[in-house]
């Protein structure tokens, strides 16, 4: 019966880890990346579409692993989204295969404005083991303005979290200078 | 018939033995390849395994399931020519496609000559052939398989799905609600793994073995380092191959927690996703603990294991292994007894038995269907002589047969792993491979079936010639004909009981 498994876990501990720490530096610096109208607009939480451009399907796991009741996503305002057209972020994953390049563009171009990418994972930041094959552009960059790189293979659900974290920590203020941001791979 | 069977086989070992190990390899003239293909139409025991390239020259690995035994067979392809096997083996169809698209050599008589991998975007074709020329053409327009009839429309999905899933398009051609013809067109994920691999040492080529398919990256890996030490005869320590095993089989554990949870929450059942998905994370943390990785990436090399395992590595695994089991029964109760989650799974998706021999889709798909073929038995592999795993098998074939045969290895998994930690041996758990060349396969079980692995070694024990076969490659064809007068509505829970890798396929 489920019911009663139901109306235990009302009542025990939850299953969910803390929240990781910001890294506020990071956060400093994609804030700078916004103008005021963005981050008014963009508030308080972020629907995230991920886009796997020629990954090996290790970063999707990790990704997925977000959702489970362990990291549950969502408490902090972060969703998946079935469309672009619904996200402010697109996160990227794979050394963006040739094949998936112009899917993976059309993507960004129906995502409304402001919008975020980012690239997770080695083969994301630069193609990774992939680079220098016929067979893709070597990085998410080669086709799209990248605000933030995840490195790691695949990036932990941790790695991930912290990253998506300091876009949300970014909308609200203050600022500082501006650059590609990387979330440290010990962090 | 019998006479046909020995015919083939008999016709395949004529050619000259080519020292591959510890499966043997034979080099046929083209004209007795053409007459092998012709001898297989009346010859059920001899199932294709895969089909691939070098250049100038075809390679077919075929399971005779009579004698146990894998064979491999070659021929020159004198003009980029070779004699088709798909219209005696369907499941040739998309390595022929490929053989075409990454080595430019054109399988005479085929089923069907659309390319495959090659989408018409690198900037060259026929990438690994001996001389690739250049591509200046515009990608052309995929073309579908046509379905006629009253009210007919095509629904198009993908590459980019609405979950986080790889990518791929799915063409449904449907009537009503029900679906006349699925056709999948892959390929988007192709990275040139083959051809990242080529020139490079079996070490440093074992990184691309393990991301063929990153759920499956042990079972890869592992397969991978099978071939080069059977290349080049090297022994990996009995504690490497134990602790290969126990790696195998945390694997297989998290995969089926997994999908046992997408599969409820296809079916908007969010309960059982939930705790699967809280089980799974506890495995995976003690993977992390007891190899450095989640995913245990890297941790499977050439000549043993990259780590021994951490001093605390056996109590974390066992304290992940209790707690799932604890829970299990009590998720197969809910599993069972929820009419609405039954609803959906029972008699949805299925493949007849007919089909999943024609096409030797092994691993869950093939067990749900009455195929019992387990790499782990047969051929079989140290350190599974001694560990007699127990392969369940179901006729039905649907969803809920590939759910349960799922739960079945889940609980066989544990048990397995209960014993590698209880025997494990004490020792090394690397050796260096000898410099020198050869030519080796290595069959090792992953989640999802067989992965198979062949590789062929230059005098330096540089890679000359590779292919990785992941166990989607024969599984795929069958999901087209699992949602076959279904309706739209249950695709997602077909694939996910399917599960299929798109990068392992896409290569």
């Amino acid at each position: 019966m489920l019911w009663p498994r139901l109306a235990r876990a009302l009542f025990s501990k939850p299953l969910t880890d803390p929240a990781p720490p910001v890294p506020e530096e990071v956060a400093q610096a994609l804030a700078a990346r916004l103008d005021a109208a963005a981050q008014r607009r963009l508030g308080r939480s972020l629907a995230i579409r991920q886009v796997d451009a020629g990954s090996c399907n290790g970063c999707e796991l990790e990704i997925n692993a977000l959702s489970s009741v362990v990291y549950d996503l969502e408490r902090f305002g972060l969703r998946f989204v079935a469309s672009p057209r619904h996200a402010d972020v697109l996160l990227v994953t794979g050394p963006l295969s040739r094949n998936m390049r112009e899917a993976l563009e059309r993507a960004w171009a129906c995502t409304p404005e402001p919008k975020w990418v980012v690239a997770a994972g080695d083969c994301a930041v630069d193609g990774g083991v992939f680079k220098g094959s016929y067979a893709v552009e070597g990085g998410v960059g080669a086709a799209l303005p990248v605000d933030l790189v995840i490195p790691g293979c695949p990036p932990s659900p941790t790695q991930l979290l912290e990253g998506l974290l300091a876009l949300l920590e970014a909308q609200a203020p203050p600022r500082a200078a501006s650059a590609v941001q990387s979330v440290s791979k010990n962090a | 018939m019998s006479g046909g069977a020995e015919g083939a086989r008999a016709l395949l070992r004529s050619g000259a033995p080519q020292g591959c190990r510890p499966h043997e390899r034979f080099l046929l003239t083209p004209g007795r390849w053409a007459a092998l293909a012709e001898a297989l139409a009346a010859d059920h025991d001899l199932a294709l395994l895969a089909l691939w390239g070098e250049p100038g020259m075809v390679h077919a690995a075929f399971l005779s399931e009579a004698e146990g035994a894998v064979l491999l067979a070659s021929a020159p392809a004198p003009e980029g020519r070779y004699a088709a096997l798909s219209p005696v083996r369907p499941g040739a169809a998309r390595f022929e496609r490929t053989l075409r698209d990454l080595w430019g050599l054109s399988a005479e008589g085929a089923a069907d000559l659309r390319p495959w991998l090659d989408h018409g975007r690198w900037p060259v074709t026929a990438p690994l052939s001996a001389r690739p020329a250049p591509n200046g053409l515009p990608p052309p327009q995929p073309e579908f398989l046509p379905v006629e009839g009253e009210g007919v429309h095509q629904i198009p999905v993908g590459p980019i799905h609405a979950g986080v899933i790889e990518p791929g398009h799915f063409r449904f051609h449907v009537q009503g609600e029900t679906v006349a013809r699925l056709e999948a067109r892959l390929g988007y994920v192709h990275k040139g793994t083959i051809g990242l691999m080529l020139g490079k040492s079996p070490r440093s080529a074992a990184r691309f073995a393990a991301r063929l398919s990153g759920d499956s990256t042990v079972a890869h890996a592992w397969a991978f380092a099978m071939a080069a030490e059977a290349a080049t005869g090297a022994a990996p320590p009995p504690r490497a191959v134990a602790l290969r095993a126990l790696m195998a089989e945390l694997e297989r554990i998290h995969n089926h927690l997994n999908d046992w949870g997408f599969v409820c929450n296809d079916a908007a059942f969010a309960w059982p996703h939930a705790r699967c998905g809280a089980l799974r994370e506890a495995v995976l943390r003690a993977c992390a603990a007891a190899f450095g990785h989640r995913l245990m990436m890297d941790c499977v090399v050439p000549g043993g294991v990259a780590v021994d395992i951490a001093p605390e590595g056996p109590e974390v695994i066992l304290a992940a292994l209790d707690a799932m089991e604890a829970e299990i029964p009590a998720l197969e109760r809910v599993y069972d007894g929820h009419a609405s989650l039954q609803d959906r799974v029972v008699g949805t998706g299925a493949v007849g038995s007919a089909l999943v021999a024609r096409f030797a889709a092994g691993g869950f798909v093939g067990r749900a269907a009455g195929r019992g073929f387990d790499a782990r038995r047969l051929p079989g592999y140290a350190p599974y002589d001694d560990l007699d795993p127990a392969v369940p098998v179901l006729p039905q074939g649907d969803v809920d047969a590939r759910m349960r045969i799922r739960i079945a290895e889940l609980k066989e998994s544990a048990r397995l792993v209960r014993l590698l930690l209880e025997r494990l041996p004490e020792g090394e758990v690397k050796v260096s491979l000898p410099q020198r060349g050869g030519e080796g396969v290595g069959i090792v079980e992953g989640f999802r079936g067989e992965c198979l692995h062949w590789l062929a070694l230059e005098e330096g024990g540089l890679i000359r010639a590779a292919f990785p076969r992941d166990p989607s490659w024969l599984q795929w064809p069958l999901l087209e004909a699992a949602i076959g007068n279904n309706i739209v509505a249950d695709f997602p829970l077909c694939n996910k009981s399917f599960n299929c890798s798109y990068s392992g396929v896409d290569l």
